[in-house]
């Protein structure tokens, strides 16, 4: 790809490195039927929800061609637009830092708690502080960071990581989740109630119960932002809990972690924004809530307010002309629920927080083509366009990913695809080899050093990196009558 | 070098090839549906809040104080807070059935957690997509007043009910120096995080009753 002057990428972060070896023989039959039949469920409701909202909107494709433009826009005047930001959320009564990468962003989070004396915070759900691992940065401080999202809030309590980036607790199930909670808020809070059920409703108000204490002793909230207007100083956060609303009104401090390819030029920008994001996201005509602030409000939420522009890698992916475009997105996930291969693999697999098709191109920009699950995340595609189709800022996935693919080779001379997909067939040509790999990753990957960290058999490449699929247990036949037979969804 | 200046500096070197300024952009493409008529606006705003599970109460003028004291009493409140300037006749059906706060009276967001109910106005409808848009002026109240409580009143009038979305985001533009929190509102609050089963309310009001007053004849 043509570059001009390249930042530096992004440190691939200690949890996604070291990944364990694949065994040579897998013993326990860990069967991972719950996750796949789970997976299967939620991209496919996603996908067919999402596609009924679209479908009302007559001017679909304009907006799409309106949503990349404003993006663009944004993108190709950034250092503009970023000082514009910063002078407008600085009249707005915000303090704005700057941090070039994961650390410098934590210190900072780090330093604005410490001046707050406290122990702990409340987070919203943020992508931006999960790719910078603020909670163990935190947590290593001796900062308890409290995940207010519920998924969020399944995964902190289960010790694990997200799989998905709406729905991240979408690999656990209804009584997964009653044992979770029965097991684990006793100690860090309000415990579960005795008679907890594994009713959505009952598990839904357990959470409620547990951090609504939190909520309204918390001096602190950590969150991110969908979208950060330069002309206004306006911040924006997209969610369906209330959560949000919560950290960002109550507390008495707010620190936003923003990457800088959040930024919108125009007030008016968040026009189409807001009509693609909630129809893409979870295929709703509007999420539940939304917030905006600019700064410190008088006498409304908290007046002590921070903004942190995080660059960590975004400058690097910025200087390629071709690559810059996934800088577009708005991680609305709709092109990890149309992707067969996502599907089948799970989000645990992409050695990162950003999975799906998104990761599958924005890791190796971020991150470079120097480690294995890099070099094979470009082969994580059949190529098939959904993708594209699907993406609401009209990112072409499957033109950057043949890009990658001829850096890797480029790279690593003509062995690195063959070797894959050589590797890849000897694995998925033999289904007792195939579900063997899919145990040992998922018995491999539970917890490791104190952390949870999944998948990474060692199929060659880019197959390694993820939980490999169970060959069906049942016929299409079968699964058709079974799904669509009792119309369940 | 600062890490600001080192970003910026980066980002500039990053977009050299950019010929381009931010003055040469044209307006924002504004796409819209065109409404089909004040009316059908009104209905469709109606239909897609009850769509997501709000409850809609349809008024005319003269019915709002009435409708406000029937919804405090259908959700079994005792209490309410009320913000500092909310319509008297509203304020005062309130009193009727509930034991009523001021929001100057709570001043400690905690203590909202014992209060049932919230009575507000609205700034902007949206009937596209069945939001209601508060701006937290003084018929709204500050943020935590819509949050904690778990019932929440909300009038909303015919004359501010628009027909999409890019409208809305044209009322709502904030003055320069005088920017106001926003909070969009579309339905009670809602999860989809557990087998992607939908429940309604989380964190937010588990109910929200939006009363919209017919009042153009
Ligand atoms: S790449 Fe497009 S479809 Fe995928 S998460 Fe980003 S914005 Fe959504």
């Amino acid at each position: 790809m043509t570059t001009t002057t390249p930042g530096p990428v992004q440190q691939t972060s200690l949890v996604f490195v070291g990944m364990p070896k694949f065994p040579t023989a897998a013993r326990e039959a860990l069967a991972n039927t719950q996750q796949r039949r789970n997976l299967r469920h939620a991209t496919h409701t996603i996908r067919d929800k999402r596609a009924r909202v679209v479908a009302e909107v007559p001017e679909w494709e304009a907006l799409r061609v309106a949503g990349a433009e404003a993006k663009d826009e944004a993108l190709a005047h950034l250092g503009d637009y970023l000082e514009q930001l910063e002078a407008s959320l600085t009249a707005n009564g915000a303090t704005v830092h700057w941090a070039r990468d994961a650390a410098e962003a934590n210190a900072i989070v780090l330093g604005i708690v410490r001046d707050q004396q406290v122990d702990e915070v409340v987070k919203v759900k943020s992508m931006a502080t999960q790719e910078i691992e603020l909670n163990e940065a935190l947590e290593a401080a001796g900062v308890n960071a409290w995940e207010t999202d519920l998924a969020e809030l399944i995964v902190q309590l289960g010790h694990d990581r997200p799989s998905h980036i709406l729905v991240p607790a979408i690999h656990r199930n209804r009584s997964e989740v009653r044992d979770i909670f029965r097991r684990e808020m006793a100690a860090v809070g309000r415990p579960a109630p005795e008679d907890l059920t594994d009713e959505p409703a009952r598990l839904a108000e357990a959470a409620r119960l547990h951090l609504r204490e939190k909520f309204l002793r918390a001096k602190v909230a950590v969150s991110g932002a969908n979208f950060a207007v330069a002309e206004t100083g306006t911040l924006v956060v997209v969610e369906s809990e209330g959560n949000g609303r919560m950290c960002l009104t109550l507390p008495e401090t707010l620190v936003t972690v923003v990457g800088i390819e959040k930024v919108l030029p125009r007030w008016d920008d968040l026009a189409p924004m807001l009509q693609l994001l909630p129809r893409s996201s979870t295929g709703e005509r509007m999420n539940p809530y939304t917030t905006m602030w600019s700064g410190a409000h008088d006498g409304d939420g908290p007046q002590d307010v921070h903004v942190v522009l995080l660059d960590n890698g975004r400058s690097h992916v910025l200087a390629d002309r071709v690559g810059r475009q996934a800088l577009r997105c708005i991680r609305c996930s709709a092109c990890l629920n149309v992707c067969p291969v996502y599907e089948r693999t799970g989000g645990h697999a992409y050695g990162s927080v950003y999975p799906g098709p998104i990761g599958a191109v924005l890791n190796p920009q971020l991150r470079g083509t120097t480690s294995e699950v890099d070099k094979s995340l470009p082969y994580a595609s059949s190529l098939c366009g959904a993708c594209f189709d699907a993406c609401p800022v009209r990112i072409d996935i499957p033109e950057l990913l043949v890009e990658l693919r001829g850096r890797v080779v480029e790279q690593e001379g003509r062995t690195a695809e063959s070797a894959a997909m050589a590797a890849a067939a000897w694995v998925l040509s033999d289904p007792k080899r195939l579900a063997a790999a899919q145990r040992a990753a998922t018995t491999a990957g539970r917890v490791i050093g104190g952390r949870t960290v999944r998948a990474v058999p060692g199929l060659g490449a880019w197959t390694d990196a993820r939980d490999v699929p169970t060959p069906p247990t049942e016929t299409f036949r079968q699964w058709w009558a079974r799904e669509r037979g009792q119309g369940s969804r | 070098m600062s890490a600001r200046d080192e970003i910026l500096a980066r980002v500039r070197g990053a977009t050299a090839d950019v010929v381009t300024t931010p003055a040469d952009r044209a307006p924002t493409a504004v796409v819209e549906e065109t409404s089909p008529g004040r009316a059908a606006t009104l209905d469709l705003f109606a239909e897609n809040v009850a769509d997501y599970r709000a409850q809609v109460v349809r008024v005319a003028a003269s019915g709002v104080a009435g409708a406000v004291a029937d919804a405090l009493r259908q959700q079994g409140c005792a209490t309410a807070v009320l913000p500092t300037g909310l319509d008297p006749a509203w304020r005062g059906a309130a009193t009727e059935v509930v034991r009523v706060l001021d929001e100057a009276d709570v001043r400690v967001d905690a203590e909202l957690d014992a209060v049932d109910a919230v009575v507000t106005a609205a700034a902007v409808g949206i009937a596209v997509t069945g939001t209601v848009v508060l701006d937290h002026a003084a018929d709204q109240g500050r943020r935590a007043l819509t949050l904690v409580p778990d019932v929440h009143v909300c009038v909303v009038r015919a004359g501010q009910v628009v027909h999409d979305v890019p409208e809305a985001v044209g009322r709502l533009r904030p003055e320069p120096g005088l920017a106001r929190p926003l909070t969009w509102v579309s339905g009670p609050s809602a999860t989809s995080d557990i087998e992607l089963e939908r429940v309604e309310g989380v964190h937010g009001p588990r109910t929200l009753v939006v009363v919209l007053v017919d009042e153009e004849v």
